[in-house]
C-alpha cells in the first residue's frame, strides 16, 4: 500500500529540474509524449501476456483437453491455427487487435469486444461507484484525522485504514452480505437489479448499460430506487479497500499543508480552526490524490473482478472469473488485454487532468 | 552512581547485540501510539508465526480430513461441541482448515517474497550499474507491470505456471511465483534507483582505480548499500503476499481442498453459504486473514516510522512540551509529505 502511495514523483517543494517553457507549449507536448507513451506500455502488455499463455500449449486443449478424443483435439487445434509456429500467431493476433478484434471465446464462442459493451457498463458503474464511496468516506475522515492529530480520533482512523487495506474486499462483501443482507434483510443479497426491473431497462431504447442512469432517464422511479438498493453493498466494499488509502493520503499532505506560513497567517488573523481546514488547507491537500487516483483505478479494477464475484455484479470482472473457471484462456487473454488497455488509457487521462490543475507536473 | 560511566562507555560504543537486533532495537526507540501499534503488530504477527509452526499439535484434525473415529463428520454443523467452529458444506473441520491454513500462508510468503528479492535485486543491480539499452528495456517492461492489475498478472502467472491446475506444491509454488512476478518490479525499482546513486559515490570509483571487477563492484561494494531498506519492503509485500494468494484462491485458482488449506479458497466455496446464514464456514478463514495482514502491516508501518529519524516520535523530557515538540512535528510532518 505504501509503496502505491509512493510512487507518483513528488515535487511538492520543486526540487526537481523543471523547465520553464511557454505554458501552451509545453502542455501540449507533455500531453502527445504522454499520449505516445501508451503505446508501448500497451504492446508489451500484448506481448507478455500472448507468450505466455502460450508457452504452457494451446488454449484447446486446456479448455477441452481429456473431454475430446485425441485425433478431433489434434483436429481443433489445427483448425484455429494453434499448430502453426508461435511468431506466426503472434503477428496475426497483433493485426487482430489493431483492428479491434480482441479474440472469440471458446467457451461460448462469443467477442470479446462485444462483451465490453455487454459488461462494460456494469463494471464502469460499479468502479464508479465504490470511488464515490472511497472520497466521500476518505476525504473528510483524513481531515479529521489530520486536525486531530495525535489525538484519540487520528488514532481510530490510522486503525481504520489500515483495517481498510487488511480486509480482502470479497471479505468485506461477505461480512456486508451476511449483516445488512440476510441477517438485517435491509438491502438485496446479490445481483444488479430484479428480474423485474432489469427487464424494464434493458427494454429501454439505447440503453447506457448503467442502471441508474437508464432509470433516471425513463422516469422509473421503482426500479431506480431498486437498482439503488442493489448498488449499496458492492460500492461499499470496493469503496473501503480505496478509501483508507485516500484517509491517509488527505491526513498526511493536509498536515503537511497545515504547517505551511499561509496558513499560519490565517490562524495569526483570526481564522476559525474549522474555516482553515475546509476551506485554505485542503485544496493543495487534494493534488496529490488526483495522482494516487490513476494508480488506484488499477488497484479498483482488480478489486471489481473479486466483488463482482461476490455480489454475482454481471460486469467484465465476473465474467473473467466465470471463463477462469471454464478454463476458457482465449477468452481470459482477451479481457486482461482489455482490461490493461483500458488501464492505460485512463492513467493517460489522470495524468492529464493532474498536469491541468498542477502546472509544475509539466515538465 | 558508580556503575554509571562504564554503561554509558559502551553505549557509546556498541550496544550488545541483543540490543541491536532489528526489532528490539525498534521497540526500544519506540514510545506512545508507535509503541502500541508495533506490538500489537508483533502479537498479530507472533501468533501467525507459532500457529504455522505447531499446527500438527494445535488443529484437532487434518486439513482434508472428514471423519474420525466415531464416523464420518457431519456438514455445516455451527460451532460448538467436537467441531469447536464448526463443519463445512463439504464436512471439513473449519478450526483445523483455518490453522493449516497458515502453514500454507507461510509457505507462499516465504517462497514468493524470497524468489522476488533474489529476481528484483539482480536485476536492479546489473540495470542500474551497467545502464544503457539493457536498462531502459528494463525499466519501461518494469513500469508496464507495475501499472497493470497486480491480481492480473498473477492470475496470467497461474495459468503459465499451472494451467489452473493444483496440487500440493505446484499450487503453492504457482501462487508464489505469480506474486514474485507481481513484486519483482517493485524490488527492480528501489534496488536500481539506489545503485545509480551509489554509482557516482568516491569509493566506487575507487574501486574500479583498483581493478575491482564489474561483478564484484555491484555484489560488494554496491549491493550491501542498496539493500538497507528491504527488510521494510519484505513486511509491507509479505503482507500483500496474503491478500494476493487470498484472491487467487477465492477465484478458484487456490489450492484443492485434499492437498492444501488454503484460506481463500475456503472463502469461495463459503460464499454460496452466506445466502442460507451459515455464517461460520466464511467468517473464520476471512479473520485468520485479517489478522496475519494486519499483523504484518503493523510492523511494517512501524519500522517504516521509526527508521526514520524524523517520524519517530520522542520521548518527552519532564514537562516541556512547548516550543520544542512543535518543531519536532514540523520536521516529522514534512518528512512525512516527502514520504508520500
Amino acid at each position: 500500500m505504501t509503496t502505491l502511495i509512493e510512487a507518483p514523483p513528488s515535487d511538492a517543494d520543486g526540487l526537481l529540474p523543471t523547465k520553464k517553457k511557454k505554458s501552451g507549449g509545453g502542455l501540449g507536448q507533455y500531453i502527445l509524449i504522454r499520449f505516445l507513451l501508451i503505446f508501448p506500455t500497451i504492446f508489451i502488455l500484448v506481448t507478455m501476456v500472448f507468450f505466455l499463455m502460450r508457452i504452457t500449449g494451446d488454449p484447446i486443449t486446456a479448455a477441452m483437453g481429456g473431454r475430446l478424443p485425441p485425433d478431433q483435439l489434434q483436429q481443433r487445434i489445427h483448425d484455429a491455427g494453434y499448430d502453426r509456429p508461435l511468431p506466426v500467431q503472434y503477428f496475426e493476433y497483433l493485426g487482430q487487435l489493431v483492428t479491434g478484434n480482441f479474440g472469440t471465446t471458446l467457451s461460448d464462442n462469443r467477442q470479446v469486444t462485444e462483451m465490453l459493451a455487454t459488461y462494460g457498463a456494469a463494471t464502469l458503474e460499479l468502479t464508479v461507484n465504490a470511488l464515490i464511496v472511497a472520497l466521500l468516506v476518505g476525504i473528510p475522515f483524513g481531515m479529521i484525522a489530520a486536525h486531530r492529530r495525535d489525538h484519540a480520533p487520528d488514532a481510530v482512523l490510522r486503525v481504520f485504514a489500515i483495517l481498510c487495506y487488511a480486509t480482502p474486499v470479497f471479505f468485506a462483501g461477505l461480512l456486508l452480505k451476511l449483516t445488512f443482507a440476510v441477517w438485517l434483510g435491509w438491502l438485496p443479497v446479490a445481483g444488479r437489479a430484479k428480474t423485474s426491473s432489469e427487464l424494464a431497462l434493458t427494454g429501454l431504447q439505447a440503453p447506457s448499460g448503467i442502471y441508474w442512469l437508464d432509470a433516471l432517464r425513463s422516469g422509473n422511479m421503482a426500479a431506480l430506487g431498486d437498482v439503488m438498493a442493489h448498488a449499496v453493498l458492492p460500492a461499499v466494499a470496493l469503496g473501503l479497500l480505496t478509501a483508507g488509502i485516500f484517509l491517509r493520503l488527505v491526513r498526511t499532505n493536509l498536515i503537511g499543508t497545515l504547517g505551511r506560513d499561509y496558513i499560519e497567517a490565517g490562524r495569526s488573523r483570526g481564522v476559525s480552526e474549522f474555516r482553515l481546514v475546509t476551506k485554505h488547507a485542503y485544496k493543495p491537500a487534494l493534488i496529490p490524490i488526483i495522482t494516487v487516483m490513476g494508480l488506484q483505478i488499477a488497484v479498483m479494477l482488480g478489486g471489481a473482478v473479486l466483488t463482482e464475484k461476490t455480489f454475482e455484479w454481471k460486469g467484465l470482472g465476473f465474467q473473467l472469473a466465470n471463463y477462469l473457471t471454464a478454463r476458457d484462456f482465449v477468452a481470459v487473454q482477451g479481457i486482461v488485454v482489455l482490461l490493461a488497455v483500458i488501464v492505460a488509457i485512463t492513467n493517460f487521462i489522470v495524468d492529464i487532468v493532474a498536469a491541468l490543475i498542477d502546472p509544475r507536473v509539466r515538465y | 552512581m558508580s556503575t554509571n560511566p562504564p554503561v554509558a562507555a559502551t553505549m557509546h560504543h556498541k550496544a550488545p547485540l541483543l540490543k541491536r537486533l532489528p526489532v528490539i532495537s525498534h521497540f526500544n526507540k519506540s514510545v506512545g501510539l508507535q509503541r502500541g501499534m508495533l506490538v500489537v503488530g508483533l502479537v498479530l504477527t507472533g501468533t501467525f508465526l507459532l500457529t504455522a509452526i505447531f499446527a500438527p499439535l494445535l488443529a484437532p484434525y487434518g486439513y482434508a480430513q472428514l471423519s474420525d473415529a466415531d464416523g464420518s463428520f457431519p456438514t455445516q454443523q455451527p460451532p460448538g461441541g467436537k467441531h469447536l467452529l464448526g463443519t463445512t458444506v463439504g464436512g471439513y473441520d473449519v478450526l483445523s482448515r483455518v490453522i493449516w491454513g497458515s502453514q500454507t500462508a507461510i509457505l507462499v510468503i516465504v517462497v514468493a517474497v524470497v524468489l522476488s528479492i533474489f529476481a528484483g535485486v539482480i536485476l536492479g543491480l546489473v540495470s542500474g550499474y551497467l545502464g544503457g539499452w539493457l536498462d531502459r528495456v528494463l525499466v519501461v517492461v518494469a513500469d508496464a507491470i507495475y501499472a497493470f492489475p497486480s491480481l492480473l498478472v498473477a492470475i496470467v502467472m497461474a495459468i503459465v505456471i499451472s494451467g489452473g491446475e493444483s496440487s500440493l506444491f505446484g499450487g503453492v509454488l504457482a501462487a508464489a511465483i505469480s506474486i514474485t512476478v507481481v513484486f519483482i518490479p517493485q524490488y527492480f525499482r528501489v534496488i536500481r534507483a539506489e545503485t545509480i546513486r551509489l554509482k557516482a559515490e568516491p569509493f566506487v570509483e575507487s574501486a574500479k582505480v583498483v581493478g575491482a571487477s564489474s561483478v564484484r563492484i555491484m555484489g560488494r561494494h554496491i549491493y550491501r548499500n542498496a539493500t538497507r531498506t528491504l527488510p521494510l519492503i519484505f513486511t509491507l509485500n509479505a503482507s500483500e503476499a496474503i491478500l494476493t494468494l487470498a484472491g487467487l484462491g477465492f477465484l478458484g485458482f487456490g489450492i484443492e481442498p485434499s492437498s492444501a488449506a488454503e484460506w481463500g479458497f475456503d472463502l469461495n466455496k463459503a460464499l454460496a453459504d452466506t445466502t442460507s446464514g451459515i455464517w461460520w464456514t466464511g467468517v473464520f478463514p476471512g479473520l485468520a486473514i485479517v489478522w496475519t495482514v494486519l499483523g504484518l502491516t503493523l510492523v511494517g508501518e512501524s519500522i517504516n516510522d521509526l527508521n526514520d529519524p524524523r517520524l519517530r516520535g520522542r520521548k518527552r523530557a519532564g514537562n516541556k512540551g512547548g516550543p520544542d515538540s512543535t518543531a519536532a512535528a514540523q520536521a516529522a510532518i514534512s518528512a512525512d509529505v516527502r514520504s508520500s
